[in-house]
């Protein structure tokens, strides 16, 4: 038992949590605002994860390859990149179905996911193999008790994710755009007439959703470093169910559920390998029928 | 109508009776050849071809076998079972052929296997590692035989060095749950390792296309393991290695032919230095039957011997010894002799085991510095 419940497996299951809650992040963001589950999420996940291999490429010969100025602009680019597909899917694929019955939102948003997919199977340079992603910061593990260590790129991810989460809470709270987005998430039509600019929010929502994927996409580069046009499908479903868990549109409920996955999955893992790969989907069926709003949900009727 | 037909008929016989008449020609052994000359896998099939020759060759420069010479019949299967099967069967009743060597896909070898069987005309597949193209159903195929070892014996293999030359006596597993070739290899090393007097701490499963291997890995690690044996395909070879290392495992990694690619170093980088697999062949090993035959082939076709043109070289000359301790041409007898093989091939000192699959060396190779690096040899 002692190799299964201690300090290092928490440590492995804060990291993983920590990518799938920028994730889950944008997941519950869009959710909150529009109503819809954006199935396409993980795909912008796989783009900022191929951003920042192109950076790589791009800055190599002026930067030398590693260090942090190097990780600093791949993180901008695939933030970038994430960011302005998403703004992107939103202005051409779903403003328009805006009105429409959710459905076919829905759908159009499964085949967003499958045409990223197979457009970036399709183009030369990316191909749908194997690629392996650079060493931007070179890991080190360091010794924190007798049995555990935490790399250093564990402490990036988790980092990371705590800034970025700490700011998305400031500006939901304290800025007019916080306040508006917290409006058109209450009440789309009240917003409006109080002078919102809806769509303007929903976009906002979009780009911000879709960059901390990005950022998502860059750490799991760097933490699993092989990457591939179909590497979003998985964690965005599992991202998905974290969303769910903490009650989705919730944003600290997201955050929370993704570190209950993340904890849960390698508990799980480590207790029995072939356990782990289905917790995740026992979780979304018990909180489905237990807690259909999730831990921090708020009470609403309808939901996909 | 009818008298036509009959005129036909009659030529027919006429014909047939011509050809049966014929004088014979000088006397010669006709073995046959198959591979996958053209389509998906052509540069197989053309390696396979030249192995052949090229013993074929030596042979009758030596004066043949049983006192005739050797004629080769080579036939493309194009990597396609039903061609394979027609192939077999123009061989076999056409060319008349005494024994074949082919071919290098198992589902083609798989279409031919029961045509040998049929007919009682030996064969040797020289790269077929599917376990049922010798042995299927619960039934031995009594004509036949391959030249490489199937999978699993790589992880006997593996084990057998990891405790002999690495001396580990601890030792953990990982293996790709959804996959046979990795799961094989890892329950075959586990029962080897086991075998030999060493310990198994950890025998850790994970899903196909994980990329988070943490939770296993930190159960391997804190059970301080000598060696770790990774059964995967490089790509995921590579992820287990980084995060390992992460862990703080320093120790060797053991692993089968799934390692061998580039993208391993590649992916990998430093966290799969200490890593050791298990190969058909290195052209690198320093046994004189290695380095003589890999500077006859260089010198022949102008490029050093993959791994399929040396098992294609192997397997034809286990049959052709194989024909001349016979000293018969007759298919019961050739068969009987393979079962006896003791030949020293160039990828290994071969003997058959009661499914025909070769008993004999794997050789390990070392990543050292970016670089695949000849180990040793090791037999089981």
């Amino acid at each position: 038992m002692g190799s299964i419940f201690n300090l290092q497996q928490v440590v492995n299951g804060l990291q993983l949590g920590s990518i799938y809650a920028l994730i889950a992040l944008g997941y519950t963001m869009v959710y909150g605002i529009v109503r819809l589950i954006n199935f396409a999420h993980g795909d912008f996940f796989m783009i900022g994860a191929y951003a920042a291999y192109g950076a790589f490429f791009l800055f190599n010969a002026v930067l030398g390859g590693s260090g942090l100025p190097m990780a600093g602009i791949a993180l901008v680019l695939a933030m970038a990149a994430s960011g302005g597909v998403a703004l992107l899917t939103n202005r051409l694929a779903y403003k328009p179905l805006r009105y429409k019955p959710k459905l076919s939102s829905l759908i159009t948003a499964i085949g967003v996911s499958m045409l990223i997919e197979y457009l970036f199977s399709a183009i030369p340079f990316i191909g749908p193999s194997f690629r392996a992603f650079p060493d931007i910061l070179p890991s080190r593990p360091i010794q924190i008790g007798p049995n555990a260590t935490i790399s250093t790129h564990a402490l990036i991810d988790i980092g990371v994710a705590a800034v970025l989460m700490i700011g998305l809470t400031v500006l939901v709270r304290h800025t007019a755009l916080g306040k508006a987005m917290r409006a058109v998430s209450q009440d789309k039509d009240a917003a409006k007439l109080m002078g919102i600019d809806v769509e303007k929010v929903i976009a906002w929502t979009f780009l911000i959703g879709g960059s901390f994927a990005g950022a998502a996409g860059l750490l799991a580069g760097m933490t699993y470093p092989r990457i591939f046009p179909f590497m979003g499908i998985l964690p965005g479903l599992k991202a998905f169910i974290a969303a769910v868990l903490g009650g989705i549109g919730n944003i600290p409920g997201a955050v929370l559920g993704a570190y209950i996955m993340g904890v849960a999955e390698t508990f799980a893992t480590a207790y029995n390998s072939l356990l782990g790969e289905g917790i995740a989907f026992a979780i979304l069926i018990v909180v489905l029928l237990v807690r259909p709003r999730g831990i921090l949900g708020e009470k609403s009727a309808d939901k996909i | 109508m009818k008298r036509t037909l009959s005129i036909v008929a009659l030529a027919m016989l006429v014909a047939l009776a011509l050809v049966s008449c014929a004088p014979k020609g000088p006397a010669e052994i006709v073995i046959g050849g198959v591979g996958p000359v053209s389509g998906e896998a052509a540069t197989f099939g053309k390696s396979t071809q030249e192995g052949c020759e090229l013993a074929v060759e030596e042979w009758n420069a030596k004066g043949g076998v049983l006192g005739q010479q050797i004629k080769l019949v080579y036939e493309d299967d194009k990597g396609d079972a039903a061609e394979g099967a027609a192939v077999w069967t123009k061989l076999i009743q056409q060319d008349k052929v005494v024994a074949i060597v082919g071919t290098v896909m198992s589902k083609v070898s798989l279409a031919g296997a029961p045509i040998s069987e049929q007919y009682g005309v030996p064969m040797i597949s020289p790269t077929s590692t599917n376990p049922s193209v010798t042995f299927a159903d619960g039934k031995l195929r009594e004509f036949v035989f391959r030249a490489c070892f199937i999978d699993p014996f790589q992880g006997t293999v593996g084990a057998k060095f990891a405790f002999d030359d690495l001396g580990a006596r601890k030792a953990a597993a990982i293996f790709d749950v959804g996959n046979d070739y990795t799961k094989g290899l890892s329950e075959f090393f586990r029962d080897t390792f086991i075998a030999l007097g060493g310990e198994i701490v950890a025998f850790e499963a994970h899903a196909t296309g994980a990329t988070d291997f943490k939770a296993q890995l930190t159960k391997i690690v804190q059970a301080k393991p000598d060696v770790v044996y990774i059964s995967d395909y490089y790509n995921d070879v590579a992820l287990i290695a980084k995060q390992l290392r992460e862990l703080g495992f320093t120790g060797p990694l053991v692993g089968g032919d799934g390692w061998d690619s580039p993208d391993l170093v590649k992916l990998g980088g430093e966290a799969v230095e200490n890593g050791f697999f298990t190969n058909h062949y290195s052209k690198d090993d320093t046994r004189p039957e290695v380095q003589d035959f890999v500077k006859k082939y260089t010198a022949k076709f102008g490029a050093a011997p993959d791994a399929l043109a040396t098992l294609a070289y192997d397997a034809m000359n286990i049959m052709l010894d194989a024909i001349s301790r016979a000293g018969s041409t007759e298919g019961v007898k050739i068969r009987d002799a393979l079962k006896a093989t003791d030949f020293a091939a160039v990828s290994g000192r071969t003997m058959f085991d009661e499914q025909h699959n070769p008993v004999k060396a794997a050789a390990i190779i070392e990543i050292k510095g970016g670089q695949q690096v000849y180990r040793t040899t090791v037999a089981p």
